[in-house]
């Protein structure tokens, strides 16, 4: 079996260039090129009209390139000039006042039950997970009305706090269920060692699993920080006041107040994306395994 | 023995979270859309203590155009076509990418940089690029697309697809793009798919590399060309792979809200109009609480009939494994 196996295998090397399809390789890299344009178009959009000036909007189309680094867009996107036509500038702050808390609180609460459903398997685990598994599957739109009353009632209605709450929670499914699947892959044979040494539950998690996380925890991190960044349902739904609105919210809203000031729109489409495009750009292997592993089959 | 009660102590409050937060919300949803609660008097307790209607909600909702069948018109259209797109788009680039291309890494990032991004900006840049006044049709003029668009809408025996196209709201050649209900859901569709496809490429990527060289090589040996290798050894492999791209995307288009909100706010009238859109403005604008609810139930039956299969399967494998 083994020799018929390494025959094959060196005919196909020396058959040459790999599994290539017999197309032409000019025409697969003119079909790359294509979707890259596809893909860039609207990133050079974005890029280019946020550096115009006002002038500009109004005598070019969006496709033309800026006249020069015209910073005046990104300033009216962070602070409008016209009082009470709100700017993203507030909806920055607050997004990462509620973004950070809850991405440490979800990724180590995810760790826990994640270790715990791998590790110390009970009978009966695998309905636990299943049953924390669930809540990733529906439309926030179904459990939306409820929680607007029941954060009304504990007064977290339009409050950092509140939906930074409403994050951590929905956060339990996918985050539990990436830790679940990264520790399967650590032998259980060392949570076992380091409880024949008296660790216990406790004890095996702080010596044995949280030194080998680090991995686990960025790629969790991540995903949990794009998701929360970029959210926008919850935002808009429970937060009723551009003091404590996410950034998205605010840069829905300055497509109402800048209507046909496109330059400030894209400007504050880019100072949006600037944080998540930044962990997307240095840390885009962890993003892609995070991305796999939220389709469960990791 | 105190290893297991200490470890389902510690489970406790992910457990107690999901039941209300969860399960419970679900319930009281369920029971929300029972009741004539359609004004803005705050709730007493903490269910909601109006009178209990029956099915009226559900009834009234599928009595009104706007929801019935516009709504689910377009949910059906969008996540069709939107599939559809992104599956082709998305195993194409995985299919080109999987041929030892030089800077793999380099496209295989441009791809999936729309990931990375919020709907909320992607509906904020496409809006503006299907703008009919400052958009495509001004890059493309001068190319003289605009007299081959006109040209092509006006031939004689074309024009069933065009009724067609147009009928399904997806008629992009329509030069009034977002402003025109002929073509506005075609524009979400593109926002959408330019935001997703990446995705797919990578999720049928990681597919591609799975599968055993050897596979390939034996079919190799038994003479069987590249062209062939794909179509009938490696993209039957990647069932399982096609099968988790569909569900997912399917949950997304099915509630999809944000990029809408944001692209068309459900405009023309009602020719982008989503549930989610409708379920927002029912509640948020309205006070129309119950018939909000039983939006909401609704948009979670139809996530159901896409998710419950496949999150059975996915389980059952799981344990077995």
């Amino acid at each position: 079996m083994n020799g018929v196996a390494a025959t094959r295998s060196s005919a196909g090397r020396r058959a040459g260039r790999g599994f290539a399809l017999r197309w032409p390789r000019l025409a697969i890299y003119a079909l790359l090129f294509l979707f890259t344009i596809f893909y860039l178009l609207p990133v050079y959009v974005v890029v280019a009209d946020s550096f115009k000036t006002l002038r500009e909007v109004n005598t070019t189309s969006i496709w033309q390139p800026p006249a020069g680094l015209d910073f005046g867009a990104w300033a009216s996107a962070l602070t409008p000039p016209l009082v009470g036509s709100g700017g993203i500038g507030p909806g920055l702050v607050n997004s990462v006042i509620m973004t950070v808390p809850a991405v440490v609180i979800s990724s180590i609460w995810g760790s826990i039950n994640g270790y715990l459903l791998s590790k110390w398997r009970f009978r009966g685990a695998d309905l636990v997970f299943a049953f924390l598994l669930f809540g990733m599957f529906i439309p926030y739109q179904a459990i939306l009305i409820p929680l607007v009353q029941f954060l009304e009632k504990l007064h977290l209605y339009g409050t950092l706090a509140g939906l930074a709450l409403t994050h951590i929670i929905y956060g339990i499914p996918i985050t539990t269920l990436i830790f679940r699947n990264y520790y399967s892959a650590i032998p259980t044979e060392l949570v076992e060692a380091a409880n024949v040494d008296g660790a216990g539950v406790i004890g095996a998690y702080l010596r044995v699993i949280l030194p080998l996380s680090v991995p686990g925890f960025v790629v969790v991190g991540i995903w949990q920080f794009t998701n929360i960044w970029n959210e926008f349902l919850f935002g808009v739904t429970l937060t009723n006041d551009p003091s404590v609105q996410p950034v998205t919210v605010s840069l829905q809203n300055l497509a109402g107040s800048f209507a046909a000031l496109y330059n400030v729109q894209m400007a504050g489409a880019i100072i949006t994306a600037i944080p998540t495009l930044l962990a997307f750009i240095f840390l885009g292997r962890y993003f892609i395994r995070g991305l796999l592993a939220g389709s469960l089959k990791g | 023995m105190r290893g297991r009660l200490l470890t389902i102590l510690l489970l406790g409050p992910a457990i107690l979270a999901s039941l209300v937060f969860v399960y419970l919300f679900i319930v009281w949803t369920l029971y929300a859309s029972l009741t004539g609660w359609n004004s803005i008097r705050p709730l007493n307790g903490i269910l909601p203590d109006f009178p209990l209607v029956g099915l009226a909600n559900y009834q009234a909702l599928f009595a009104t155009q706007r929801f019935w069948p516009n709504d689910i018109f377009n949910t059906a259209v969008f996540t069709v076509t939107f599939i559809v797109l992104s599956v082709a788009i998305g195993l194409l680039l995985a299919i080109l990418l999987d041929q030892h291309i030089r800077g793999e890494t380099l496209f295989r990032n441009v791809f999936l940089l729309p990931m990375a991004l919020s709907f909320v900006v992607t509906g904020t840049i496409w809006a503006w690029i299907f703008n009919p006044n400052t958009g495509i049709n001004q890059l493309l003029d001068p190319l003289g697309i605009n007299a081959a668009r006109d040209w092509l809408l006006s031939l004689a025996p074309l024009k069933p697809l065009w009724d067609v196209l147009d009928f399904l709201r997806i008629d992009l050649l329509r030069p009034g793009l977002t402003t025109d209900s002929r073509s506005a859901l075609g524009a979400v569709v593109v926002a959408a798919t330019w935001q997703m496809s990446g995705f797919v490429m990578a999720m049928f990527l990681a597919g591609l590399r799975g599968i055993s060289e050897e596979l390939r090589e034996a079919a190799r040996v038994d003479g069987a060309s590249e062209r062939q290798i794909y179509l009938h050894v490696l993209i039957p492999q990647l069932r399982p792979v096609l099968v988790s791209v569909v569900v997912i995307l399917g949950y997304i288009s099915l509630k999809i809200f944000d990029l809408v909100f944001v692209m068309t706010r459900g405009g023309p009238g009602t020719a982008t109009d989503f549930p989610s859109i409708y379920l927002f403005v029912s509640a948020f604008q309205s006070q129309l609480w119950g018939q909000a609810a039983a939006i909401a139930i609704v948009m979670l039956v139809l996530s159901a009939i896409v998710v419950i299969p496949y999150m059975w399967s996915q389980l059952r494998t799981e344990t077995q494994a």
